[in-house]
This record gives C-alpha cells, sequence and structure tokens, in this order.
C-alpha cells in the first residue's frame, strides 16, 4: 500500500476540479499548435537528430535551448508576480527527486533517441505527418514503458 | 492569403520554433496547472489499457485524460502541417551529415525521414527490428525510468531550475552522441542494407 501511495505521488499532473469535456479541448488545441511546430521547425526529422549528435548543425541546440530560456524567463514571471492558472489556482511545479534512473534510464533513453530521431513527442507528429510506420515504434515504446512498469521495484533506483 | 501559406511553409528557423515550444511551458501551466510532459502519456495507455496486476499502472488515469489529448493534437498537428504547409524543397542536411549517412547505405535525403528505413517494407527485416522494435523499446523504458523525456527534462526541467533533469538530460546526450557515433556503424553492418 505505502508503495502504491509513493507511485500515486509520481503521476504529476492530475486534472483541476471541473475539468471535463469542453474544457479539455484545449489541451487537444495546444497539442495541435505543438505538432505544427514541430513539423515545421523539423524538429520531427531523423536527419536533424543525426545532425545534432554528429555536431553538423546548430539547429537543434539553437531550439532546445531557446526553449529552456523562454521557460525559465517564464516561471520566473509567474513566481515574481504571483500569475495564477486561469481557474485562480496557486500554480504547482512538482519537484523532481534525483533517482539512478535519471542515469540509467536517461542514458537508455539517449540511445533509443538516435536510432528513432525521436523523442516521445515528435514521434506522434511523425505519425500524423504520413510515416504511419512509426505507429509501430509508438506500440514497442508503449511496450517498453509496461516493462519498465512490470519490473521497476527490481531495478537500481 | 497565399503569401501567408508560403511563408508558414518555409521551415522555421530556430529562434522561432524553439520560443514557441518554451511557451508550451506557462500556457500549460496557466491553463490548467500542468506541467509539461509528454512520455507519461505512454503511462498513460498502459493504465488504461494494460495495466495487469502492477502497482506503477494502477492510479487514476481518467485524470490525466489532458495528457492523452494533448498528444492526440501533436499526431493531428504533424498531419495539418504536413498536408497544408509543407515545405516544398527538398530538406537542407549539413553536408558532413549526409556524407556520414551515404557510408552507412542512407542516400535519400528528400523527406523529413529516410526512406531507406521509415517504410512498412522494412517492418519485418533486420532493419525494422533495430529502428522500430528496439529503437522504440529504449525510448519508452528509458524516459519512463528516468521518469521524463525531452519535454518533462530538457525543458520542463531545467525551466524551473531542478538539478536532476540537468543530469538526465546529459545522460540523453551521452547515449544519444554514444549511439550515433560510435554504435550505429557496426549495427548498420549488421542489419545490412
Amino acid at each position: 500500500m505505502i508503495k502504491k501511495y509513493t507511485y500515486l505521488k509520481e503521476v504529476p499532473n492530475s486534472l483541476e476540479n471541473g475539468e471535463t469535456g469542453l474544457a479539455l479541448v484545449k489541451y487537444l488545441i495546444l497539442g495541435i499548435l505543438f505538432g505544427i511546430v514541430f513539423v515545421k521547425a523539423e524538429v520531427i526529422s531523423w536527419f536533424r537528430i543525426q545532425e545534432m549528435f554528429r555536431l553538423d548543425s546548430f539547429h537543434m541546440y539553437g531550439i532546445i535551448g531557446s526553449a529552456i530560456v523562454t521557460g525559465i524567463i517564464s516561471i520566473q514571471l509567474i513566481k515574481r508576480f504571483n500569475i495564477k492558472s486561469i481557474s485562480g489556482a496557486e500554480i504547482i511545479i512538482p519537484k523532481k527527486e534525483f533517482r539512478k534512473g535519471q542515469i540509467i534510464g536517461g542514458f537508455l533513453f539517449g540511445l533509443g533517441w538516435a536510432i528513432t530521431g525521436a523523442c516521445p513527442g515528435p514521434l506522434f507528429a511523425q505519425i500524423g505527418s504520413g510515416f504511419t510506420v512509426v505507429i509501430v515504434t509508438l506500440l514497442s515504446a508503449i511496450a517498453g514503458t509496461w516493462v519498465y512498469g512490470r519490473f521497476s521495484d527490481k531495478l537500481p533506483n | 492569403m497565399k503569401h501567408f501559406i508560403d511563408w508558414l511553409s518555409q521551415p522555421w528557423p530556430w529562434y522561432v520554433a524553439g520560443p514557441l515550444i518554451g511557451l508550451i511551458v506557462p500556457a500549460l501551466l496557466i491553463l490548467g496547472n500542468k506541467s509539461f510532459g509528454i512520455s507519461s502519456s505512454l503511462r498513460h495507455v498502459c493504465a488504461m489499457c494494460i495495466p495487469a496486476n502492477i502497482p506503477f499502472f494502477h492510479y487514476n488515469w481518467r485524470k490525466e485524460t489532458w495528457n492523452l489529448l494533448f498528444v492526440l493534437g501533436i499526431l493531428l498537428g504533424g498531419f495539418v502541417a504536413t498536408t497544408f504547409f509543407s515545405n516544398p524543397e527538398e530538406m537542407n542536411i549539413a553536408p558532413q551529415t549526409q556524407a556520414k549517412l551515404a557510408e552507412l547505405g542512407i542516400t535519400d535525403f528528400s523527406g523529413l525521414m529516410p526512406r531507406d528505413i521509415f517504410t512498412w517494407e522494412q517492418l519485418f527485416t533486420a532493419k525494422g527490428l533495430l529502428f522500430f522494435i528496439i529503437g522504440g523499446f529504449l525510448v519508452g523504458f528509458g524516459t519512463r525510468y528516468a521518469g521524463g523525456c525531452t519535454s518533462g527534462h530538457a525543458i520542463m526541467g531545467i525551466s524551473s531550475l531542478q538539478w536532476p533533469s540537468l543530469v538526465a538530460t546529459i545522460f540523453f546526450m551521452i547515449g544519444g552522441f554514444l549511439m550515433t557515433q560510435v554504435l550505429l556503424e557496426p549495427l548498420m553492418r549488421l542489419v545490412g542494407p
């Protein structure tokens, strides 16, 4: 039971109360906009990921770097001006605890990122862009997630 | 209107796309107190469809529906961008990368993804095993073990100045460099042309 509770704590982003039906459409729209940016900036391209890991292009470093800078500034502004969510709630950012998984799992994900040319977000956009065989990659990623869940208590963490 | 579509159809430079991607962080926080993260959607699918008896998948996934809608949106966005504002030109890939990939037998640089690999014909080949099955598995297993992916750790985590996310991101990069620069060549030789 205790174990169950720690897992529950780890699920970060539950819905705010009252968010059902139409209120959820905003996340779909945000996703669509995001998918468009992914394709137009060629973030979903296997070739761009290769360039990044071969240090042959600045493109991906520029994107990730400027996204982080934008994120840092935004979060600082939210904190400084105590900006609330549209439902009036205090904005909460879950704390990420350090675990060995960030090293081992992070490394394994890095290997997969270079093979598939995609982190989980771009996988969805690749499918939408017509590379339908990536559905298989996505299913395999879901299988990988499941296997992690199945053996998580036996892995170093 | 035509000008606008033409303009949209150009590939967007990093200094436009990067800040737009970064803005997703405050957008999700302000719209609904959500932390940006994508790999958790894979966990929600497990919790929804195949929880078995695994405590890791026993939680109220219905409260995470927003995340599933968000990734569905990303898929639709990919379709919209490709169908309506697709770049008519070939991609402009660094010549050094092209040369290295040609040595590995990847020679079609016309699309966003190499057509030598990412087609259904490759599914039941050794190449398919490597690029779809093993690659996908590593993405799913690794991100969940790390507790996040490029969005949850590299963007959301570092943006909120959390050092464990920086550690995770460094190891994402180490894995990626090792695969690309050292392992990919022998693996490609193994799976054949």
